[in-house]
């Protein structure tokens, strides 16, 4: 048999008689999908709000049903005065209050004001426009309510493209596939490599014609099928679990997902070179790319408002590129002409690491 | 041609001086031991003989191969057995021997004879975790997989450490069938007792290499007269030949004490006394031959 068929068979047997190592791998993706899809979110969902209402009419309900109707907001309670609307801000029971003045339908221009907690700013902003564009699109007293209303000028028409319902999963999935991509296989690789050193079998490697791009070579392979059993779980949780649809070519999505995983097993050669225990590859691969990776991929914050020296910086983060494909074939659904870029920088980066990783093997101890 | 070569070595690990001028020589079907106590080097050289660290200065020769010019082709040719189990725990003996085998492009049916005395020991438990087998058993594949592609030398690093006196018996009857077959070894081991199974031995210590030859000649060239002493207590026995102004050193051989003495020491009949007045009782005193053990105490006594 071929010595690299042999040996990537052996890394198959390693993998599968270390159930408790197979078992966390295939599960950390779904734990941190859950929690990222459920805890970290940053929409905007049910959110408290109080309605005081001094004009109490038909109109006024219907408007105060109309935001309850809605997924944002739920009212907390009805109250009859600004000190209640105060108290209920500072116990913090409530993240905004609706207020309709007396006489709200009969008045020519009725006025609505709206109060919002700020202390958390990108929220009130969004709460405000929610509300806002709720009051306003409810046809209610003959589309007076609207801002503009009667008053002549331009009508700016907003139109939210590709994720009209600003659902934060959009933005997270991407990230978050990034996320976990890059960890798990570079820990992967960089361990499985490292152990080999810790147990002393890597000794007998080197003394045997085995070439260390074979070594490096048959080490990626099997893991780069297991990241693969990763990436279904992952798209297939972000579908059925959290309603991210797939707009574009799902042949596509999983073709960068792969690369993406190579460019990410390699990172995790080049560890293993760097590392001497499994202890330190863990906390490489781990702690050292968790922090890149979750601030300079454009997963949680805008890469375009940081200072050239991080948006530098954050051009070497391989999640940022794969993170910008995925949301482009995920979420927009282009097509491969789009992200070309993309692709021809991650395979770079392979072509990079390979040969750096190759370079770097100690051919002795 | 000569197995191993080895010229004037010198290797060191930052001020360490882990082998100080090293020479020797293995020839083809030789048995060579290098006998020394944990931290004389032998490791060390293994590592340099199987290129996998590079000597300070000196040079060595592997199947007429430069281990710092030539380290691709010795690798392919020589057979390693390092000191610590090196082989894959979770795999079971027979997933090892053939990934072993593969790895050298060769099969496990067509080197089958050079292993077939050992491997049958270990037939029984093929389908057992290599973690899961005993001390000796563990050796027994080892020295199969170090076997499977047919090296032309062997090079064991401490393969006994650990095992039990009958598998260590076991294990020197197969160098023996094994260096018939023309395959140089060079094997090392902290027990003085093995040293004998050897046809030639290097005494090391403190990355120095002593006497060199059969361990028949390294005994002989051992200038002084070596007895054994007994007495009902051999604890305190110790103390007290130590202390007697004849005695040159005295150590611990199993179930009794080897004593040498000094050029001018005075009459055994004076120590006898000397021991009686101590309190000693059944106190016995007899000229032995020396040992290989006794060459090592020598040196270290130097």
């Amino acid at each position: 048999m071929n010595p690299f068929v042999s040996f990537t068979r052996k890394e198959f047997y390693h993998i599968f008689r270390d159930v408790r190592t197979m078992a966390i791998l295939l599960i950390i993706p779904v734990i941190l999908i859950i929690l990222f899809g459920y805890a970290i979110s940053t929409e905007i969902k049910s959110s408290p709000l109080a309605v005081l209402d001094y004009s109490r009419d038909e109109v006024t309900n219907r408007l105060t049903e109309q935001l309850q109707a809605g997924e944002y907001f739920t009212v907390y309670r009805t109250v009859d005065s600004y000190e209640e609307v105060e108290t209920l801000f500072r116990q913090g029971k409530i993240r905004l209050a609706v207020v309709f003045p007396a006489q709200f339908s009969s008045t020519g221009q009725p006025a609505v004001q709206i109060l919002a907690d700020a202390t958390d700013p990108n929220e009130a902003t969004a709460l405000l426009q929610y509300a806002t564009a709720i009051i306003s699109t409810s046809g209610v007293a003959g589309g007076n309510l609207s801002a503009e209303a009667g008053r002549p000028g331009v009508v700016p028409t907003a139109n939210l493209l590709y994720n009209p319902q600003m659902k934060g999963a959009y933005n997270f999935v991407p990230g978050v596939m990034g996320l976990i991509l890059i960890l798990i296989c570079s820990m992967m690789t960089s361990v499985g490599i490292v152990k080999e050193k810790e147990s002393g079998t890597m000794e007998i490697l080197l003394v045997s014609p085995l070439k260390p791009v074979y070594i490096i070579l048959a080490k990626a392979t099997p893991y780069l099928l297991l990241s693969m059993i990763n990436i279904a779980t992952i798209l297939l949780l972000s579908r059925f679990l959290l309603d991210v649809p797939v707009a574009g070519s799902m042949i596509l999505l999983v073709s960068i997902s792969i690369l993406y995983a190579l460019v990410s097993l390699c990172l995790g050669l080049l560890i293993s070179t760097v590392a001497d225990t499994q202890q330190a590859a863990m906390l490489i691969s781990g702690m050292a790319l968790m922090l890149p990776v979750m601030l300079l991929s454009g997963m949680i914050f805008p890469v375009e408002n940081m200072p050239w020296i991080l948006r530098v910086l954050s051009a070497i983060v391989p999640a940022k590129w794969y993170i910008i494909a995925v949301k482009d074939v995920m979420i927009k659904g282009l097509g491969i002409e789009a992200i070309l870029n993309e692709i021809g920088v991650m395979l770079c980066m392979i072509l990079f690491l390979i040969a750096v990783s190759v370079k770097r093997f100690k051919t002795r101890l | 041609m000569d197995s191993v070569v080895v010229n004037h070595i010198v290797k060191t690990y930052g001020d360490v001086r882990a082998l100080t001028d090293i020479s020797l020589t293995v020839e083809a079907g030789e048995l060579f031991g290098l006998i020394g106590p944990d931290g004389a080097g032998k490791t060390t050289l293994f590592r340099i003989l199987t290129t996998l660290l590079l000597p300070d200065s000196g040079s060595a020769l592997v199947c007429g191969l430069d281990v710092a010019k030539d380290w691709r082709e010795i690798r392919t040719r020589v057979g390693y057995m390092p000191g610590r189990f090196s082989l894959y725990q979770d795999l079971s003996v027979e997933e090892n021997l053939s990934f072993f085998a593969t790895v050298f492009n060769t099969t496990v049916k067509e080197n089958y004879d050079l292993i077939r005395d050992i491997y049958v020991q270990i037939e029984p438990f093929k389908n057992r975790r290599a973690g899961k087998l005993s001390g000796g058993m563990k050796q027994k594949l080892a020295l199969c997989c170090a076997l499977i592609h047919r090296p032309d030398v062997l090079l064991l690093d401490e393969p006994t450490t650990g095992v039990d006196p009958v598998s260590r018996v076991e294990f020197w009857d197969m160098l023996d069938r094994l260096k018939k077959q023309g395959i140089g070894i060079l094997v090392s081991t902290p027990y003085m007792d093995e040293a004998s199974r050897c046809d030639r031995i290097a005494l090391m210590r403190d990355g120095r290499c002593f006497t060199t030859g059969s361990p028949g000649h390294v005994c002989q060239s051992f200038q002084k007269l070596v007895y054994s002493v007994r007495s009902a207590n051999m604890y305190k026995l110790l103390a007290d030949v130590r202390s007697w102004p004849g005695t040159y050193a005295c150590y611990t051989f199993g179930d009794s004490h080897h004593l040498t003495l000094k050029d001018d020491a005075p009459n055994l009949e004076n120590l006898e006394t000397c021991l009686k007045e101590k309190g000693h009782t059944d106190v016995l005193l007899n000229p032995v031959k020396p040992g290989v053990e006794d060459c090592f105490m020598e040196l270290g006594a130097n």
